[in-house]
């Protein structure tokens, strides 16, 4: 059910709507002075309740993960920010840093307090070079206000926030990539466990967190916790609160818009985005960036024995709320909730190579797998496009991203062949044609 | 001649280790200064410099320099082009404006013109997608492009020499 909610966006688009000024005079701050005044293990319980689930694509509560950290520890703890928005169709986090940043300084204090760091590092991907000065002139202004530095509030907790700047790579928004991108090394995932919970920047027990859901922590402690779920409709599920939405691709109107959990991709298109482009019919959408699988809009949900799924059974996907778990449930992913939209104007064979070249361009080449299988996939889709490819190569296609499921050190091998499976599964009679008529039927361009 | 660092960049260099516990962290922030103080690219002086102050292997800072993208090992064009190409920005025309880049700068991308004033390249997502077809000139975004706009960008950089 589409309800529209203003907390982190009330001062986007604003003259200095970025400005201490302006986040000060409304309400700004007041969270993280009141969290400073509580106990840690109260702090996290208050994150707890607000059910907020990792806004940067992989769904995990956020006070739940805080909780992960040792209580007793002879080492520095670190909060860092994954700042390295990247994943294609999103477009969120960067609107928080140029249009909000001091939501997101604010959250992390409060983080900081929680997780018991004295240090965070915001992970900024290079190409953002407005949102690094915007975040850098936010820092600036809390510590000559006094609410960073040394004493926060007057209160005896220093946090020092750095912005730290990568270097173009994709990978390194996955978090163990991102912390040694953040050491000075190549950005290559760890393998897990250890957990940065245990072993993070530095060696040191670390916390990473999505910028979103830090920058929504202040809006959590300033109406509480519970009442902060419950904006949601899946506060019964775990999923609270609200979150920004995003929709680009074929549609009049596209943007971020934030709302209240439990909105469909149906008003996110039609509502938010003010429907689909040219009045076109819709062939497919990615529910929340590249990485999740691409979906037509006459799939009904279909889920046998779960009571959660009763009230959506029977219904077109499009009409299924977008939650962490309802996606889940349907065997997709809600990702970052930033939807892309194709119309029938899109060639779906097209959009699917589009896709998978960016994968193999993004692969990292540690593990065999992901960096031959992307290749493989690539070169297949060239020769597809190309009017040369043949039927034993369309059906290698879902051998070969099964094969990079699960046999890889991080989630980029599923976040690949997850697209690469749903493309295949759902165009496979496009991807034919292309095979049978040389892909002469088509016009080259990925949009008519 | 060995690189060095103006007693500007020297200030900014001393700032930017006071961030982290350690020196090897400040590999990234430091490559980047180094760039931009080297007309844009790693040269094999500045990897020796950076692995020197770091106390790191040049091995360790090439490493580095390798694996990322914005480093570049080649000395680039006085103005950097990059046009987004991935799915949104694709779905809104992206692939023309690419073509159109090419055919007015008269390269292909990854090239540099004649006078090394422009390297055009593409990009993958820069976190755009909603004001697709965008591209990013130096440090700077362009979005919602229409031709006209592109002509306009291009041509500056070509005959006034900025953006």
């Amino acid at each position: 059910m589409l309800k529209r909610t203003d907390y982190l966006t009330k001062n986007y688009g604003k003259p200095d709507g970025w400005k201490l000024a302006a986040y000060e005079a409304a309400g700004g701050y007041r969270s993280a002075r009141k969290a400073l005044g509580m106990s840690k293990d109260a702090v996290i319980d208050e994150a707890k309740k607000a059910h907020v689930r990792g806004r940067g694509g992989a769904g995990f509560d956020c006070g739940v993960k805080w909780s992960f950290m040792p209580k007793e520890s002879t080492k520095p703890h670190y909060l860092v920010i994954n700042a390295d928005e990247g994943e294609p169709g999103t477009f969120k986090d960067r609107t928080i840093m140029e249009q909000n940043p001091h939501s997101l300084i604010e959250g992390c204090i409060i983080g900081c307090y929680a997780i018991g760091a004295h240090a965070c590092y915001i992970y900024v991907r290079d190409e953002l070079h407005l949102s690094k000065e915007r975040l850098w002139g936010a820092i600036a202004e809390a510590k000559a206000k006094g609410h960073l530095g040394a004493r926060p509030f007057g209160k005896d907790y220093a946090v020092e926030i750095y912005v730290h700047t990568g270097a173009g790579a994709y990978i390194c928004g996955e978090e163990t990539a991102l912390l040694n991108s953040l050491e000075g090394r190549r950005g290559e995932p760890r393998l897990k466990p250890p957990f940065p919970a245990q072993y993070g920047a530095f060696g040191c027990p670390s916390t990473v967190n999505n910028v979103e859901t830090i920058a929504i922590m202040p809006t959590v402690f300033e109406i509480g916790g519970d009442a902060f779920s419950k904006l949601s409709e899946l506060h019964g599920i775990n999923d609270g609160g609200c979150r920004l939405f995003g929709v680009s691709g074929h549609v009049k109107n596209p943007g971020i818009f934030e709302a209240a959990v439990g909105l469909t991709l149906r008003e996110l298109i039609f509502d938010l985005g003010g429907g689909v482009l040219d009045d076109r019919a819709i062939i497919g959408v990615i529910p929340g960036g590249s990485s999740c699988p691409i979906h037509k809009p006459d799939e009904i949900v279909d889920v046998a024995g779960d009571p959660r799924f009763e009230p959506y059974n029977g219904k077109s996907v499009l009409d299924l709320p977008l939650g962490v778990d309802t996606f889940r449930g349907i065997g997709s992913m809600l990702g970052t909730a930033c939807a892309i939209v194709l119309s029938d104007a899109a060639d779906p064979v097209l959009a699917y190579h589009n896709v998978m070249r960016f994968y193999r361009h993004e692969s990292c080449g540690q593990c065999t797998p992901c960096r031959e299988g992307m290749g493989w996939i690539e070169r297949i889709l060239d020769k597809i496009v190309a009017g040369t490819g043949t039927i034993e190569e369309l059906d290698q296609l879902s051998d070969i991203a099964n094969s990079v499921m699960g046999n890889t050190i991080c989630a980029f091998g599923e976040g690949a062949a997850q697209p690469a499976l749903a493309f295949v599964r759902r165009y496979r009679k496009e991807l034919e044609d292309y095979v049978h008529n040389g892909g002469k039927n088509q016009t080259g361009t990925l949009t008519t | 001649m060995a690189f060095a660092l103006s007693a500007e960049r020297e200030n900014e260099l001393d700032q930017i280790l006071s961030r982290y516990p350690n020196k090897m962290a400040a590999c990234i922030p430091v490559l980047h200064l180094c760039q931009d103080a080297n007309e844009g690219w790693v040269s094999a002086d500045v990897i020796a410099f950076v692995a020197g102050r770091l106390e790191l292997s040049t091995a360790q800072v090439k490493g580095v320099v390798t694996f990322y993208t914005l480093f570049n090992e080649e000395k680039p064009g006085k103005h950097q082009v990059w046009v987004c190409r991935t799915l949104s920005c694709a779905l809104r025309g992206s692939e023309d404006i690419l073509r159109h880049c090419e055919k007015k700068l008269g390269v292909k991308q990854g090239e540099t013109t004649r006078d090394g004033k422009v390297t055009l390249r593409t990009a993958e997502c820069l976190a755009s997608c909603g004001t697709a077809p965008m591209m990013q000139v130096d440090k700077k975004y362009y979005e919602n492009l229409s031709m006209t706009e592109v002509d306009r960008i291009l041509d500056r950089l070509l005959y006034d020499g900025d953006a």
